[in-house]
């Protein structure tokens, strides 16, 4: 009788699946079946995304933000190319901050998201004018603060999510 | 925790490569992204294709959780209204009475108005709806004020035609699917309406502000334009949306500027009329709020 394995790897799929779904679900919780005049919700998919960027450095490569950008416009409604733009160049940025040799700690991490946050809603919102939208600019506001205070929850989520997808 | 040093890590050329390559696919795709924000600048009904089949695929699932959704909301008002019913009772056999005195003052208004204009030769037809659909949701995200409405381009719908519910207009058709599409609210910044005063007649342009209300402007110079309650319709000048429907209530006012609520809330609607786009519309199909 063969010995018992003891470290079977999850499977590839379920490994690259995960992080790319839970994503693609934050970004159509924009589907709701909720119809409201104002936007209420922050931007659940970019803080998918940047729970999992934050938490696996090696998981995604520089590219990951194009097609899940895509996919969180296709989903939203925003213009196509806004999030696509604004998630790639956020992405960029944390690579650059990566190579800073300053301590990382949970709260360097919850300062990149919300300072990625804020800037994402407001480009948003110049995309959104320079297409065509536009409107008062105070209602970016509440959706930001929104995101930057749940942040730390939807990082607890990425790490359950991520401890369930290694688990054999 | 120390910095992760993941991205200059290793000789391994294959490594390298890879990254390098990473980096040179996402500074191709920011450069495509932008150029995909200056078409949607300059044509915002490219990509309807694959944006429509978007639509068709999130619209089922907002439709099948939305009957959810409003009885959650409903469930609250049914309890209060429980308990209120005796004297309200009372007050809508007043209303009613009121009512059916002023509906008999407006069917001789209305007989007066046909005569009149039969004399003037001014008929307009009435816009019979192109189709009648359910509203299952709204982008919640995002800085654009879209409803989701449950017909496509399978039953007549163009991008461009105007959209209203029971209480008034709702909006305008941005973009479709084949079974689903997507309403520019009358809210959303890039939407502007021309309206008309109902007690006075004075043109106005309601426009929105992405905050559920609407500015209104008075395009005719000097004096009180709007006082609060005033009724706002569509004044059906420059096409697309036909004369006479309700579109927003004035709550403030100051000058030639004013601030008015729509009257029909797209949280409480469940069914909306697509209308045709009234004829003299410019020759192409307006691009939707491209004026800036």
């Amino acid at each position: 009788m063969p010995p018992p394995d003891f470290y079977e790897p999850p499977s590839r799929t379920r490994l690259w699946a995960i992080p790319i779904g839970s994503t693609l679900v934050g970004s159509a919780l924009a589907a709701v079946p909720i119809v409201s005049q104002i936007h209420i919700l922050p931007p659940f998919g970019l803080m998918m995304a940047l729970a999992w960027r934050l938490r696996r450095h090696e998981m995604w490569p520089a590219w990951i933000a194009l097609p899940l950008g895509l996919a969180d416009d296709l989903l939203g409604g925003a213009a196509l190319g806004s999030a696509m733009t604004l998630w790639t160049i956020a992405f960029l940025a944390i690579d650059a901050i990566d190579r800073q040799p300053t301590w990382r700690d949970y709260w360097l991490d919850w300062r990149i998201a919300a300072g990625i946050l804020l800037v994402c809603g407001v480009g948003q919102w110049l995309i959104a004018w320079f297409t065509g939208g536009g409107g008062l600019f105070w209602p970016v506001f509440p959706p930001i603060v929104f995101g930057i205070l749940l942040f730390p929850a939807a990082a607890h989520f990425c790490a359950l999510l991520d401890r369930w997808r290694l688990a054999r | 925790m120390a910095p992760p040093r993941h991205r200059d890590r290793g000789f391994s050329r294959r490594i390298q490569y890879g990254l390098f390559f990473g980096y040179v696919a996402a500074a191709a795709g920011i450069v495509a992204g932008l150029a995909l924000i200056l078409i949607a600048r300059f044509d915002p009904l490219a990509f309807e294709g694959i944006r429509g089949l978007a639509i068709d695929v999130t619209a089922p699932f907002s439709g099948a959780g939305r009957t959810v959704a409003r009885g959650a909301s409903e469930v609250g008002s049914e309890f209060g209204g429980y308990f209120g019913a005796i004297s309200e009772n009372h007050r809508l056999r007043q209303e009613n009475a009121d009512l059916r005195r002023a509906i008999i003052a407006a069917h001789s208004a209305e007989m007066d108005n046909k005569r009149l204009r039969r004399l003037l030769h001014a008929i307009e037809p009435t816009a019979q709806p192109v189709t009648v659909a359910r509203i299952v949701g709204s982008s919640l995200t995002g800085d654009r004020r879209y409803a989701t409405l449950a017909a496509g381009r399978a039953d007549g719908i163009r991008a461009g035609m105007p959209v209203r519910g029971p209480d008034g207009l709702i909006g305008r058709i941005a973009e479709t699917g084949q079974h689903a599409a997507r309403v520019l609210l009358v809210t959303d910044g890039g939407s502007s309406v021309p309206l008309r005063v109902a007690r006075t007649g004075e043109a106005a342009l309601g426009e929105g502000r992405g905050d559920g209300t609407l500015e209104l402007r008075a395009t005719t110079l000097g004096g009180q334009a709007f006082r609060r309650g005033d009724l706002l319709v569509t004044s059906g000048v420059g096409g697309v949306y036909p004369p006479g429907l309700p579109v927003a209530v004035v709550v403030a006012a100051s000058g030639e500027i004013g601030s008015g609520r729509p009257l029909a809330d797209p949280a409480a609607l469940d069914f909306a009329a697509v209308l045709p786009e009234v004829a003299i519309a410019p020759p192409p199909p307006a691009p939707i709020g491209a004026a800036h």
